[in-house]
């Protein structure tokens, strides 16, 4: 293997060769990012919603049921990522068939990600001050348009924050998950630029993955900014 | 004045209270802030209860709408047993029964408008009618101008506006007040307080306000009590009250409100 100078590897970083391999897994982060993103907001969502009205100073407080989603919960936090990726991609063959692959990973990292966007979920449900629920609640509003009309609307600028967060995580997981055979950047980065020292496919796909987290942040605080400007809150 | 008799002659209140009792528990600890609180209220009434802070107010009025649930004691409300309401009467009940609040509570999701209609979509109002409704409240509280701000954008006062008219878009029967003002410059306190005595006039409203304040009872109410520590100490009509206080609480009161008006920093007389 021949020696590049740094000023060959940056250019060859951005070269065709480099970008023939680095353009399939674009594909497949994005399509496995995709999916994981839409099951960890719809769970994740209905998730922190379960665990703020279930629990003891909620609006449908059941100890029993929220100390044990508490507990699911919390196992799932304390694992790491690529630990509970190994456990579930099992859990694929019987879910999509397979348990390698983008698909397969899906399920895995939704797994991973879900709990960690259903506690970000509880916290900003938590941060509405509770005399609002309190209000609703004097008005005769049923716990699920409590829901519905008073905790998502009210805490939807902090969602879009914490959803930016999930997201971003979403990627670096994804990457993560990339090194079990799920494919995309971080498999890309793995087998090129660490097994086999392809330091410019190694940059490639990094710039690639910190310019994809660069657009959901920035996406995400345009949006939040604009909700907390149109209510004039900022 | 609006009492109505009884059948068996003696005057039926609108609103009666009887050994009402609320503890709290927590860890083990129980904490007893409402000892048989006994109360009548008359329909039309803009009846004052004032105590010092953690007298209990605010639970007592938390109780009429049983956002707290009472340990024992009634509350009858007209021929209703709110205390044996079933889950979904509660719901129904509560919407006859308008709350403000000190902080307002305004969903700053919402504009003035949309907070105003947000107890109609509660009750399952038709939307065709919701805007009417809308308007006709805010013309009342005098913020037509202000239907597509959000609150962000309103002062206290204009909050507290958004607050009533909210609490009226149901037409309620009872109007409870938990320190509504106690946030409020004085100037805009008045005005508050006017409102108030308007509606209560306009609408036949029977209003229960709780403050800590004498010179909001003085200023807006009929009759009044005083609640010390769980339990009614003194109640008749207000200006009885001032000029003759029997408790300690009420005598404390007057005199504090007196120093206010007498105490000179500079320690010169009046
Ligand atoms: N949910 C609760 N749990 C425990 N103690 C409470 C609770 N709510 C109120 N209290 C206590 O009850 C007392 C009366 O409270 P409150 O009714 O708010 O008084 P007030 O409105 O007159 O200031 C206070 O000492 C307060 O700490
Ligand atoms: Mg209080």
């Amino acid at each position: 293997m021949e020696q590049m100078t740094l000023a060959e590897t940056i250019a060859s970083a951005f070269g065709e060769k480099t970008w023939t391999i680095v353009f399939p897994a674009i594909y497949d982060t994005l399509y496995m990012v995709f999916y994981t993103t839409i099951l960890t907001a719809v769970f994740g969502l209905l998730l922190g919603i379960l665990i703020v009205v279930t629990s003891d100073d909620g609006i449908y407080p059941c100890r029993k049921f929220s100390a044990v989603l508490g507990s699911v919960v919390n196992g799932l936090r304390s694992l790491p990522s690529i630990i509970i990726i190994i456990l579930t991609l099992p859990l694929s063959r019987f879910i999509v068939g397979v348990s390698y692959g983008p698909k397969a990973c899906i399920i895995a990292l939704a797994v991973t990600c879900i709990p960690m966007f259903g506690r970000l979920v509880e916290s900003s449900i938590l941060e509405i001050p509770k005399g609002k629920i309190e209000a609703a609640r004097s008005m005769g509003a049923k716990n699920s348009q409590i829901v519905t009309k008073v905790m998502i609307p009210e805490a939807l600028p902090s969602l879009i924050r914490n959803f930016t967060i999930a997201v971003i995580a979403v990627i670096s997981t994804t990457a993560l998950a990339g090194m079990l055979g799920a494919g995309g950047l971080g498999d890309v980065a793995v087998r090129f630029g660490y097994n086999r020292f392809k330091t410019d496919i190694l940059i490639a796909a990094i710039l690639v993955m910190i310019l994809m987290v660069q657009v959901v942040q920035f996406i995400g605080n345009i949006l939040s900014r604009n909700v907390l400007k149109k209510r004039h809150l900022i | 004045m609006a009492a109505q008799l009884g059948e068996r002659g003696e005057a039926e209140h609108f609103i009666r209270i009887a050994d009402l009792r609320k503890t709290f528990r927590s860890r083990g600890k129980s904490f007893e802030v409402l000892k048989g609180v006994d109360l009548e209220i008359d329909r039309g009434d803009i009846f004052g209860v004032v105590g010092f802070s953690g007298a209990g107010k605010s639970t007592l009025i938390r109780c009429i709408n049983r956002l707290e649930e009472p340990d024992g004691g009634e509350i009858k409300i007209g021929d209703t047993e709110i205390t044996k309401l079933t889950k979904y009467e509660l719901d129904r009940y509560r919407q006859k029964i308008g709350i403000i609040f000190q902080q307002f509570n305004l969903l700053d999701s919402r504009t003035v408008a949309e907070n105003v209609s947000f107890p109609l979509e509660i009750a399952g109002e038709k939307n065709g009618r919701i805007s009417g409704r809308v308007k006709e409240i805010l013309d009342l509280v005098d913020l037509s101008d202000k239907a597509d701000f959000y609150p962000g954008q309103l002062s206290g006062g204009q909050k507290q506006r958004v607050g009533i008219a909210r609490a009226l878009a149901n037409n309620p029967d009872i109007l409870l007040s938990d320190e509504a003002t106690s946030a409020l410059d004085p100037q805009t306190t008045l005005s508050v307080l006017d409102l108030l005595k308007d509606i209560n006039e306009k609408l036949k409203l029977t209003i229960i306000l709780i403050t800590h304040e004498l010179n909001v009872i003085r200023y807006v109410c009929k009759n009044m009590a005083v609640l010390e520590d769980g339990q009614i100490v003194e109640r008749g009509p207000v200006r009885s009250v001032f000029t003759s206080p029997a408790s300690d609480t009420a005598k404390l009161f007057l005199k504090i409100d007196a120093g206010f008006q007498i105490g000179w920093n500079d320690g010169g007389g009046i």
